[in-house]
């Protein structure tokens, strides 16, 4: 678990964020509140989901609920796997 | 619930924009008019919470056509927010929710804005954007306050100043001569200029879409695109004025969660742009989608490809499909009539109705049948000018035929066939068309120079088929200066709604010139933009 929240924060910050500071962003925090995440990012998002944990993701998936937050990320990946 | 207490006389025609939620709070109080982030609102409460704000704003200092930023996500506050400056008879400005602390104080300060309504979750932007500004005097901010405790106006929560605040005992005096809304538009300049619309103008347009898109206050209304994006907005006003129900999604970021709303709420309109067709259309090849409760689906911001018809006619099976032309300057040029979409596949039809179009020459002389020239249009529809700024104004505002008319001159390129239905055939400018949004090379090529170790920048529009174009960045770097095309896209990030963030930047040693001296543009394109950058 703590594995895949390293690669997720990662991920973001790498692709979504500029010049964050690694506790300016929660684990609960709505990406689409901070506007993190467009349409666009979650096209690359999906793409790296895939890629990396060997996923493969339905557009009914592509909820909130899924997708939304570092946490709700890592227990959509979770059960995934 | 309690009615409110602003009576019209049921028989009024609509003139001003608000009397469109007037008159359908009057005919279906107990209606639905907003389903919206899984909650439910009837056309009375939200006059009744829209006639609270305006007081508020009213008792706050608010006079007859001051301006009133809303800087907010598509949520309730911001609906409210809307027609409550509408009834308190100033002027609104929808600010992208994307958009970046330089570029809101940028808007807030070129509009002289009295008011900033906004959401919580957007104070790293707006805590930064509302320093130094003259004419600000008061932010009301919705959602979770921010911990900034400091701020130079004073700052309140949304839900404490409705809660405070009497009804409205009568809307405040406006004539629909009077300027309704600015419209934000990028312009080929560098910044955006504000389109200055009138409340006739804008009520004319609407009920001109309502007309041509066949709509009835049985019709549910899906919005997917930001309410600070013009034809976003106008769904907002026609449903209002209509009667009908508006179903409101904040963006199409997550395609799962709209499918399920569509489904769940039953929605007939569904207004989009290509960039949303094109994930539909994905997805639907991997796993079949059908929306058979749509009746019309609507296209604008960039065009339609031919090879999407089938595929939205598989998902969208009992739908008319709307392809529209149209510019902020003037809201909608053209539609083409559902009946006609196989027999003239590549048109964007004929005016919409009430209004006419001509083209011209470059020295203003009339254009032969099936002969490029640049499109003008008459119609009440057309913009009162851009805010402030008389000069821009004259360049695209002509003289008509009527004495005091004044004709839109697009600057587009179009043909016309020997049944009046016409076809783009380009820009004249260099404005860049990606996801839907107009960008401006040159804004972003500022930008770009702004970032310390760049030395040149060009920005260019490519053509792809998923984003009508992308855009292309070309730097060159200082000496010594070891910025990646990573680097430099985040940077950009930091200053520029996401949309506008280049998809490729290329840092070369030096730009190719053109035998005048410029850079060469065509060279760059045809040299780098075949492959992905690395």
């Amino acid at each position: 678990m703590d594995e895949i929240i390293k690669k997720v924060r990662a991920f973001i910050f790498d692709n979504f964020l500029f010049d964050a500071e690694d506790d300016e962003l929660g684990n609960d925090d709505s990406f689409l509140d901070q506007g993190i995440i467009d349409s666009t990012g979650v096209l690359e998002l999906v793409e790296w989901l895939e890629d990396e944990f060997d996923i493969t993701v339905d557009d009914e998936e592509l909820i909130p609920e899924n997708l939304d937050s570092v946490d709700s990320l890592t227990a959509f990946i979770s059960r995934k796997k | 619930m309690k009615k409110s207490t602003l009576q019209i006389y049921p028989g009024k025609p609509q003139r001003l924009l608000r009397e469109g939620l007037l008159l359908s709070a009057d005919r279906y109080p107990d209606k639905i008019a907003l389903s919206i982030e899984g909650k439910e609102y009837t056309y009375s409460q939200l006059l009744d919470a829209s006639s609270r704000l305006a007081q508020a704003l009213l008792d706050r200092g608010l006079k007859r056509g001051d301006r009133v930023a809303v800087y907010m996500d598509n949520t309730w506050p911001c609906i409210v927010s809307i027609y409550a400056v509408l009834l308190a008879g100033g002027v609104f400005l929808m600010i992208n929710p994307q958009t970046k602390a330089e570029k809101l104080h940028f808007l807030l300060e070129d509009s002289g804005a009295s008011f900033l309504l906004t959401d919580g979750h957007l104070h790293k932007q707006f805590g930064k954007a509302v320093e130094g500004l003259v004419d600000l005097r008061g932010i009301i901010c919705s959602g979770r306050l921010p911990a900034q405790d400091h701020f130079p106006v004073r700052m309140e929560h949304f839900d404490a100043v409705l809660a405070e605040s009497s009804l409205l005992a009568e809307p405040c005096f406006v004539i629909p001569n009077d300027l309704a809304a600015l419209i934000y538009t990028s312009g080929s300049t560098g910044n955006p200029k504000g389109v200055m619309q009138t409340h006739q103008a804008m009520v004319f347009a609407a009920w001109s879409l309502i007309e041509y898109l066949r709509l009835s206050e049985s019709d549910r209304i899906l919005l997917v695109l930001p309410l600070a994006f013009d034809y976003g907005l106008y769904q907002l006003l026609m449903a209002m004025k209509l009667g009908a129900t508006f179903v409101v999604e904040r963006s199409f970021t997550f395609p799962g969660r709209i499918y399920e709303l569509m489904r769940s709420q039953c929605v007939t309109v569904f207004p989009g742009v290509p960039t949303i067709f094109s994930t539909m259309i994905s997805g639907h090849k991997k796993k079949p989608l059908v929306f058979p409760d749509v009746t019309r689906v609507t296209n604008t911001a960039a065009a339609l490809r031919e090879e999407f018809i089938p595929y939205l006619r598989e998902i969208f099976p009992n739908a008319l499909i709307y392809k529209m032309y149209g510019l902020t300057e003037c809201k909608r040029v053209s539609y083409l009539e559902p009946e006609f979409i196989d027999e003239k596949p590549s048109s964007v039809g004929r005016p919409i109705p009430g209004t006419e179009v001509f083209l011209r020459t470059l020295d203003n002389k009339p254009v032969a049948a099936g002969e490029k020239g640049i499109l003008h249009v008459r119609g009440p529809h057309i913009m009162a000018g851009y805010w402030n700024q008389p000069q821009a104004t004259a360049r695209v505002l002509k003289p008509g035929s009527v004495p005091g008319e004044r004709v839109l001159c697009t600057g587009d390129w179009f043909r016309m066939d020997e049944d009046g239905f016409l076809y783009f055939s380009g820009r004249s400018d260099e404005i860049i068309k990606t996801r839907g949004e107009k960008v401006s090379p040159v804004e972003v090529e500022q930008t770009l120079c702004k970032i310390a170790g760049i030395q040149e920048a060009v920005v260019v529009g490519v053509e792809d088929v998923h984003f009508g174009q992308v855009i292309c960045a070309f730097v060159v770097l200082q000496p010594g200066c070891e910025l990646t095309g990573r680097e430099i896209k985040k940077r950009c990030l930091a200053r520029l709604e996401n949309f506008m963030v280049p998809r490729d930047v290329y840092c070369l040693e030096e730009f190719p010139k053109t035998a005048n001296g410029k850079v060469d543009k065509k060279h760059l394109v045809a040299t780098y933009c075949q492959e992905p950058a690395k």
